[in-house]
């Protein structure tokens, strides 16, 4: 054999398919376990509020389906941003970004487990849950991630609606309808989520300018931003209290969530009247962690409520 | 890894991995296997669960 029909080191590597050092914990990442989590609690919200909630399995297999339906959204979304992901410090370290896994590994994945959590969730339940569970993904990595993330201000305003979609899902896996305890919850989920983002997007404005991403106080400014963060807390309180005005929860809910409401407004208060550098961004860090904690709070309610009804206790 | 033809030295040819790639592809070997068999053990109750009690007894 001649010299010639060697390749040399340099384009030996250049050539390399190139393989994969991803962990199975990667790819674990991808699925964003802690949104994840939240996505569980407001599904199962939605499966208990129904009147005859399911055998047990059937609950375990939708909540597996909603939960890995959300992963795959999560997945198909760092596999389409991974350019913002690299530029902003919050996101680095994500597998793509970091090196450790390639695009295609997360696109290929994200598909795989879209398919796989919709068709699982309609055999286990029904198509209407299933149908629901395909919009959701739809939704947020189409018309959020690919179409409003990079082109508007309100992206996370109209994007919100995936996130809330989840006690809808789960009521529809439950019932086979949809109720309009489960449009209550969707609206609280839908109404939460732009103080919640605002709040981050305050304290993060100048990686959100850097990435390219238009979020508010980077094309309307910090004020006007303040302003809707009010407006939207002011919407949430009252909202939050609906369950309990609506008869589908207790009053102890409905104590929980005056009180939860009265506190998220005074903090988004205190967002909208401190403006000062440091005293400005302690206020938005108080008010992005209490609305998830409100969240968990009012859902974290709900969900035990129904689970001592089902079970008799009350 | 090493690309290209093998010599006397490396009788191997083709790709091969290097330990890191050889730990995670077994790693991510393990992960989809177990993934697999949680599935059909998850259909197979699933099934049992919709098709009832009464499967055994309905008309024919």
């Amino acid at each position: 054999m001649s010299d010639a029909s060697y390749i040399d080191g340099a384009e030996a590597t250049r050539n390399a398919p190139r393989i994969p050092v991803a962990a199975p914990s990667d790819y674990f990442e991808l699925l964003k376990p802690r949104v994840m989590s939240l996505v569980v609690l407001t599904a199962l919200a939605g499966i208990l509020l129904a009147p005859t909630p399911p055998h047990p399995l059937i609950i375990f297999a939708a909540l597996l389906s909603i939960a890995v339906g959300a992963g795959a959204s999560g997945a198909l979304n760092m596999w389409y941003d991974a350019d913002i992901d690299a530029i902003m410090t919050r996101t680095a370290r994500r597998p793509i970004p970091a090196g450790r896994m390639e695009p295609e590994s997360a696109l290929a994945f994200g598909l795989v487990l879209a398919m796989l959590s919709v068709f699982t969730l309609g055999f286990a339940t029904n198509w209407l849950a299933a149908f629901l569970l395909a919009f959701t993904i739809f939704f947020y990595v189409v018309i959020y991630t690919m179409w409003l993330k990079r082109s508007t201000p309100q992206n996370i305003v109209i994007g919100g609606a995936a996130g809330a979609l989840p006690p809808m899902v789960g009521y529809a896996a439950a019932t086979g309808d949809l109720g309009l305890a489960s449009a209550i919850l969707f609206a609280i989920i839908f109404v939460w989520t732009p103080p919640h983002f605002w709040a981050l997007a305050l304290m993060k404005h100048d990686e959100y300018g850097r990435a390219g991403v238009p979020m508010m106080p980077n094309v309307h400014g910090a004020e006007r931003t303040r302003l809707e963060i009010l407006v939207y807390s002011m919407l949430l309180a009252p909202l939050g209290v609906a369950p309990w005005l609506l008869g589908f929860a207790s009053i102890a809910y409905g104590v929980v969530s005056i009180v939860a409401g009265a506190y998220l407004v005074w903090l988004a208060i205190g967002v909208y009247r401190k403006r000062e550098d440091d005293a400005a961004r302690r206020a938005s860090l108080k008010l992005f962690l209490f609305s998830i904690s409100y969240l968990f709070l009012l859902f974290l309610i709900i969900v035990g409520e129904r689970a001592l009804h089902i079970v008799g206790v009350v | 890894m090493s690309i290209g033809p093998g010599n006397d030295t490396n009788p191997q040819e083709g790709v091969v991995l290097t330990p890191e790639q050889a730990r995670s592809r077994r790693a991510r070997n393990i992960a989809i296997g177990f993934m697999i068999a949680l599935l059909a053990v998850l259909f197979y109750a699933l099934t049992l669960v919709k098709l009832g009690g009464a499967v055994a007894h309905r008309q024919i």
